[in-house]
């Protein structure tokens, strides 16, 4: 399965809740809270887990408030260096 | 071996730019201070790779200072009186973010356009401001294109040494003047790198900052503070003046610049008639000589101030002297240099009058 | 570790749970960037400078020209660029930027030197330091905040306020007649042979914001080039003195001014073009 999966943090204590990011969210993930932050901005929170990361709300972000994170489930990681081989060997891996 | 030459006043400043080893001058050509950029375009960047700039107005200039001396480097303009009128809101910034740097005024006849003939009549806008808010400019007065030269180097010792711009206030005579100097040696241009200078934020200090904004009241009166504590300990050290027959003088004539080479040949006019007159000439303008004057009005009978303005540094005087003794005034204006002669007559009608 | 011991509602929801989080270091993808300080922006919410002020950033921390950078702020809105920006920076007098950053460049020419000034400051009060730094071709780069409008002293009418478009000071809106027209200075300066790389972007869109920073990125590559100035205009909002949302604002400057302000290189490197 190569389903992207992303998340994001927004930092509520720099948000002002201008919307830009509800926005500029193509799956429709974001909206303002009820709530307010120390400076009495409405901030904006994430509602839907359908995020893929495409940094969109990040890129119009004015207060650089928005951390974004995205992971291929099908991403390859290194599970095993090997060096020095003297002769055939078979490893196999467990999907 | 002494190095003499014949120079025009600008000139021998170009030079003494040079050798002191400035780094760069932002100008903008006026009449009777062109000689300085011309000079400096012919002769700098060859020989030492000094950056001259003719700018595109006064405005620029200073702002280029401005720029360049937040660097840390040695930076001086150079202008003459509607020239420095348009740098004074640049001036005030760079005196409030304490920018080392040299401000030369060639002084011409006044106000508007004028004349291009010497005047004294940028001595309250040198000296107590010119600009916006609270600041000082040491402001040091050549008489001689020596001291044209001199005064140059000093400058830039003056100006590192307290972060602080530094005038040389001078007028069209002087400037245009051809007179023997002594030029010092070459010094070589440093490369010395200030904490406070914006020079590219390395890793191991903070982001240096070149501003005169502090828009929190608590902290510009800080500012404040610190620029005032300052200037009180320039006016402590830095007090230059050069007296001429003071010692058993009756009557002192105070001039400074251009006028007080003629001041002393019209006290010399008043010995020979018998009146024992002395020359008092501050050098640095701020800070002024307060003290000194203050001691001679104790012991003479009269004062008299001759400047080529409608009386500007006789205020000074007079708070100095403080009503001790009386200060009279003589002056020319308009690029009307007064001869010693017309200076003796004024003293005998004012001064002596006085009796 | 203790998450197994937890009643899930439903397989769902285990499932979610037996997920490693996807907020780790390691898949960060966006992030802001160290070289803007941890100051909160002070501008109003939906501004256009934090955009560009990151953007700015970014680029310097991905070229690692942090210690070889020296910016200088105008005055404006962004008179307090030098709190965000964690770089040496030097503040100019209204409309002089450019000036100093001549000044700066032309005793540290292997520095990077960029000045960062509003409308009202570069296209009206400094109209001359911009066309003569230009026309000189220094090799800085300047970029120019465009919003239609004086922010910082209330909304009054700028040098590129569009016709009939209201300010306090146009409160009928611009009329042309007694006003001038709006000024469009950046095909101007295009014109002088100083200028190297000259465009006009925006950031109210996430393509846009991508595009604008490919811009900041060449006028900072092309200064080691020393073929002349780098000029980037940002057209940006302003939804308080709009008086607007942000989100409305950013629609505005879609349908108002960039029919009048057409994005795009104006003039790019020939050796650029193929």
């Amino acid at each position: 399965m190569a389903k992207v999966k992303g998340d994001i943090i927004i930092d509520i204590e720099k948000c002002k809740g201008c919307e830009l990011c509800v926005e500029a969210c193509s799956q429709d993930s974001l909206t303002t809270s009820k709530k307010v932050n120390s400076k009495g901005y409405l901030y904006i929170v994430k509602i839907e887990d359908n995020c893929t990361g495409c940094t969109n709300c990040a890129l119009v972000c004015p207060e650089g408030a928005i951390t974004v994170y995205r992971k291929t489930a099908n991403r390859k990681e290194q599970i095993a260096k090997i060096t020095n081989v003297t002769k055939d060997m078979t490893i196999t891996v467990n999907e | 071996m002494k190095e003499l030459k014949l120079m025009k006043g600008n000139e021998a400043l170009a030079e003494a730019a040079i050798r002191a080893g400035c780094d760069g001058y932002f100008g903008y050509p006026i009449t009777p201070q062109s000689e300085v950029l011309e000079y400096l375009s012919r002769e700098a960047t060859a020989r030492t790779g000094m950056v001259v700039l003719q700018a595109e107005s006064e405005v620029a200039s200073i702002n280029m200072v401005y720029g360049a001396a937040g660097t840390g480097k040695k930076i001086m303009t150079s202008s003459s009186s509607p020239g420095v009128s348009l740098m004074q809101e640049g001036i005030s910034y760079i005196a409030c973010a304490e920018l080392p740097c040299l401000l030369v005024n060639v002084n011409r006849g006044g106000p508007g356009l004028g004349t291009i003939q010497p005047s004294q009549g940028d001595y309250f806008q040198s000296v107590k401001g010119g600009g916006h808010g609270d600041y000082k400019l040491i402001v040091l007065a050549p008489s001689t294109v020596q001291e044209m030269s001199d005064f140059v180097k000093l400058s830039f010792e003056l100006a590192f040494k307290y972060r602080n711009p530094v005038m040389i206030l001078t007028d069209g005579a002087l400037g245009q003047m051809m007179e023997k100097v002594e030029l010092f040696p070459q010094q070589p241009r440093t490369n010395e790198i200030y904490p406070w200078a914006t020079t590219g934020k390395k890793h191991e200090r903070e982001r240096s900052i070149i501003t005169s904004l502090h828009i929190q009241p608590d902290k510009m009166e800080e500012i404040n503070i610190h620029l005032q504590e300052k200037y009180r300990t320039i006016e402590k050290n830095e007090v230059r003046f050069e007296e001429v027959d003071c010692e058993d003088a009756d009557f002192i004539i105070l001039g400074y610049g251009l006028v007080a080479r003629i001041c002393q040949k019209a006290a010399q006019l008043a010995r020979e008639k018998g009146y024992k007159v002395g020359v008092l000439r501050p050098i640095t303008l701020f800070p002024y000589p307060t003290d000194v004057i203050r001691a001679y009005s104790e012991k003479v009978k009269g004062m008299m101030v001759v400047e080529m303005n409608a009386g500007q540094m006789v205020e000074d005087v007079r708070l100095s002297v403080e009503g001790r003794t009386t200060v009279d005034f003589y002056g020319r204006m308009g690029g009307i240099v007064p001869t010693p002669e017309e200076i003796l007559e004024a003293f005998e009608n004012k001064v002596l009058g006085r009796k | 570790m203790n998450e197994k011991q937890m009643t899930a509602p439903d397989s769902h929801y285990e499932q979610m749970i037996a997920e490693e989080s996807v907020c780790t270091t390691e898949n960060i993808v966006y992030e802001k960037p160290h070289t803007l300080t941890d100051t909160p922006f002070h501008y109003c919410p939906g501004c256009g400078h934090g955009v560009a002020h990151r953007l700015i950033a970014e680029v310097i921390e991905e070229m690692d020209i942090q210690e070889e950078t020296i910016g200088v702020a105008p005055v404006g809105c962004s008179v307090f660029a030098y709190n965000y920006l964690n770089i040496d920076m030097s503040e100019a007098a209204h409309g002089r930027a450019s000036a100093v950053a001549t000044g700066i460049k032309r005793v540290l020419p292997e520095k990077y030197v960029f000045s960062y000034q509003g409308d009202g400051d570069l296209a009206a009060i400094g109209t001359a330091e911009t066309i003569h730094t230009c026309n000189r071709g220094e090799n800085i780069l300047i970029i120019f905040i465009n919003n239609g409008i004086y922010g910082m002293t209330g909304g009054q009418m700028a040098p590129t306020t569009l016709p009939n478009m209201k300010s306090t000071t146009s409160p009928f809106g611009r009329d042309t007649n007694s006003m001038g027209y709006p000024l469009k200075i950046t095909e101007l300066i295009a014109a002088l042979p100083g200028t190297y790389y000259v465009t006009r972007q925006s950031v109210h869109k996430p393509l846009n914001v991508r595009k604008a920073k490919k811009a900041i990125l060449n006028g900072f590559q092309y200064q080691k080039l020393n073929r002349g100035t780098c000029f980037v205009e940002i057209v940006s909002n302003c939804p308080s003195n709009w008086k607007m949302t942000p989100v409305e604002s950013n629609k505005w400057l879609e349908d108002n001014m960039l029919p009048f302000y057409q994005l795009g290189d104006i003039k790019v490197p020939k050796e650029e073009i193929k």
